[in-house]
């Protein structure tokens, strides 16, 4: 096989990596040449939520440099990728930031109707910007609540869980999962909302409001809070940016980067909305921009129920969108829509897109090549958390190591979308 | 019904199309800045300037276009790889895609290059998120950067010794027989 052909061309290219890697330095002693400390931080430290690893050097209690591995939870799912049909591909971006679920399926069900050329009714897109605000509130509450319990504030964590539960369970009346939701279709939803869905929606949209103010009126000018959290890991716009900041994390450092309004997708250009931004890009800035954005996220919901529009709740596509169910036993064609496209069957046409949504962390883009097959050819995730979360050893460094806690909790890292 | 061929439909468009015009400004600056036969293969698919460059030019191109300011081009989005094995010795190529926060523009450019001589210079100077993207190129590509400061495998293990994304390796065992399908392809 050609596999073994190769394989002696490359282990030149292995074994000059190797030596490359090899230069670099760590420093072992501080500058009275006393031995600095070696700290293994993860991979599987309940502070960090996720499995990362970081080697610290620490001079004391102070960060003297960090070394991040990445990589545990690795499941190659660009690689898998290639081998499955569009549809199948939605369960594999449901656990790349499983805090936000909805908003992976519904951007790559996007990208995939960016490629086909399909355009999905008013209803339908309303729908999924309602859907996506929840998860981008669920996904902020898990954040900014797991912040507090890293600042030693449990209480906030247990009060706003109550509500994320309530939000899965709205996910649960839409598509019925909770986490790993695998939520529309290529060309729509899956099913219209349901009065249940929509009764369950209005009573949490009301009560919601009352835990979200008490939670902010807990910490944001909590005296203990804020000694941990003001001015503990900046970073400044400029270096945001050439590390490649999106979404929240961007946005406190005074940048107003929203894909959700530069580029707008699924009919934000409807919605009234304000971008909050921080001033210094801290963790308190953080921490602010997500709660705000929380109540952004409120407000659109808010407009897109009330102005929700009667009609479809899917495109016609017959060939991407599966028929009802009733209809593929009594109708032929139904029939053979449907098996084609369970079977994966259908061809898409040759070209390159490239999508981007507003994620919970910041801008989820997939870029996908086809070569007019039934798979992709190529489909490249970028996912915001693998890229911002390289500047973390600088924002760590000088720190002590309970700043470093919060510093990473505040970063939204999530590992599964850290290593795909 | 037959499905619509969406990358046809910007043709029939006037060309007062904002994207069109904006993709035909930014394709005018990068001609002034770095000449015309700097870029092959220009094409808008779905609105998205396209280009293809050189391995021994894309550097300067994204050094330039980053301190440009008249498009600022100064935001890397992303970075892959991409591997066409029946490309005789312009087997693996890298895409870079760059967005103007400033003006919203966005820039894809491409470079491709043998598979036996895969070695591209580094933008961790330029961007420092770089970094880590052209480590998961390496990691799953074999892409040299040369003056990267830490070349290493990120997401896989640091002692495999073949570069997973490369077509060439199947996805599962290609030598198992027992789930073997013949119409829908294992």
């Amino acid at each position: 096989m050609a596999v073994n052909d190769t394989l002696e061309g490359t282990h030149h290219i292995i074994e000059e990596a190797r030596e490359q890697q090899d230069k670099i330095l760590i420093p072992l002693h501080n500058d009275f040449n006393q031995e600095l400390t070696t700290l293994n931080l993860g991979p599987t430290h309940p502070a960090t939520h996720g499995i990362f690893q970081n080697i610290l050097q620490m001079d004391g209690e102070r960060i003297v440099s960090g070394v991040p591995t990445i990589g545990y939870i690795h499941r190659a799912f660009e690689k898998i990728a290639e081998r499955r049909p569009f549809y199948q591909i939605t369960t594999l971006t449901d656990r790349m930031n499983y805090c936000s679920s909805p908003i992976n399926n519904l951007g790559w069900h996007m990208t995939v109707e960016k490629m086909l050329g399909i355009t999905v009714p008013k209803r339908a897109q309303y729908m999924r910007v309602i859907m996506m605000e929840l998860a981008r509130i669920a996904d902020h509450l898990i954040c900014n609540s797991i912040l507090g319990v890293d600042t030693g504030a449990f209480t906030g964590f247990l009060y706003v869980f109550q509500e994320r539960e309530k939000i899965y369970e709205i996910y649960e009346e839409v598509c019925g999962a909770r986490l790993t939701t695998n939520m529309g279709r290529v060309g729509g939803m899956e099913r219209d909302f349901t009065p249940v869905a929509i009764d369950k929606l209005r009573k949490w949209l009301k009560e919601f409001p009352a835990v979200m103010k008490e939670f902010e009126s807990m910490f944001n000018r909590n005296r203990i809070f804020m000694d941990r959290v003001v001015n503990v890991g900046p970073i400044s716009a400029e270096k945001a940016l050439s590390y490649g900041f999106t979404g929240p994390n961007l946005r406190a450092a005074g940048v107003d980067y929203d894909v959700r309004v530069m580029n707008p997708y699924s009919s934000y250009e409807d919605f009234e909305f304000d971008v909050p931004v921080g001033t210094n890009g801290d963790t308190y800035d953080r921490f602010m921009v997500r709660n705000e954005e929380i109540w952004q996220s409120l407000r659109i919901i808010n407009q897109a129920l009330d102005k929700l529009p009667e009609g479809p709740y899917h495109a016609d596509a017959p060939h991407y969108y599966l028929p009802p169910k009733q209809e593929v036993y009594k109708n032929m064609e139904a029939l053979i829509y449907h098996f084609k496209i369970v079977m994966g069957e259908i061809d898409a046409p040759v070209g390159e897109v490239y999508h981007s949504v507003e994620g919970g962390n910041g801008e989820l883009g997939f870029y996908l090549v086809s070569d007019g097959g039934r798979t992709p050819y190529r489909l490249h995730f970028r996912r915001p958390c693998f890229i911002y979360y390289q500047a973390y050893p600088e924002m760590a460094v000088g720190t002590t190591l309970s700043d470093a806690i919060v510093i990473l909790s505040s970063m939204n890292v999530i590992a599964g979308e850290l290593d795909a | 019904m037959t499905p619509q061929d969406p990358a046809a439909a910007p043709e029939v468009a006037v060309a007062e199309d904002p994207i069109k015009v904006q993709n035909a400004r930014l394709l005018a600056r990068l001609h002034t800045l770095f000449g015309e036969d700097a870029f092959t293969d220009v094409s808008e698919p779905y609105g998205l300037l396209t280009a293809t460059t050189t391995r021994e030019r894309i550097h300067g191109i994204i050094a330039g276009l980053q301190q440009d300011e008249e498009i600022a081009l100064h935001f890397l989005t992303t970075m892959c790889g991409i591997n066409y094995p029946e490309n005789v010795g312009q087997e693996l190529g890298m895409i870079y895609h760059l967005h103007s926060l400033t003006q919203n523009i966005r820039l894809r450019l491409k470079i491709f290059f043998p598979v036996a001589d895969p070695v591209v210079p580094t933008l961790s100077d330029i961007h420092l998120s770089a970094n880590w993207m052209e480590r998961e190129a390496y990691d799953f590509y074999g892409v040299i950067f040369t003056g990267h400061p830490n070349l290493m495998r990120i997401l896989n293990v640091e002692d495999m010794d073949y570069f997973p994304m490369r077509k060439e390796y199947p996805l599962e065992d290609g030598t198992r027989e027992d789930k073997t399908d013949l119409f829908f392809g294992r």
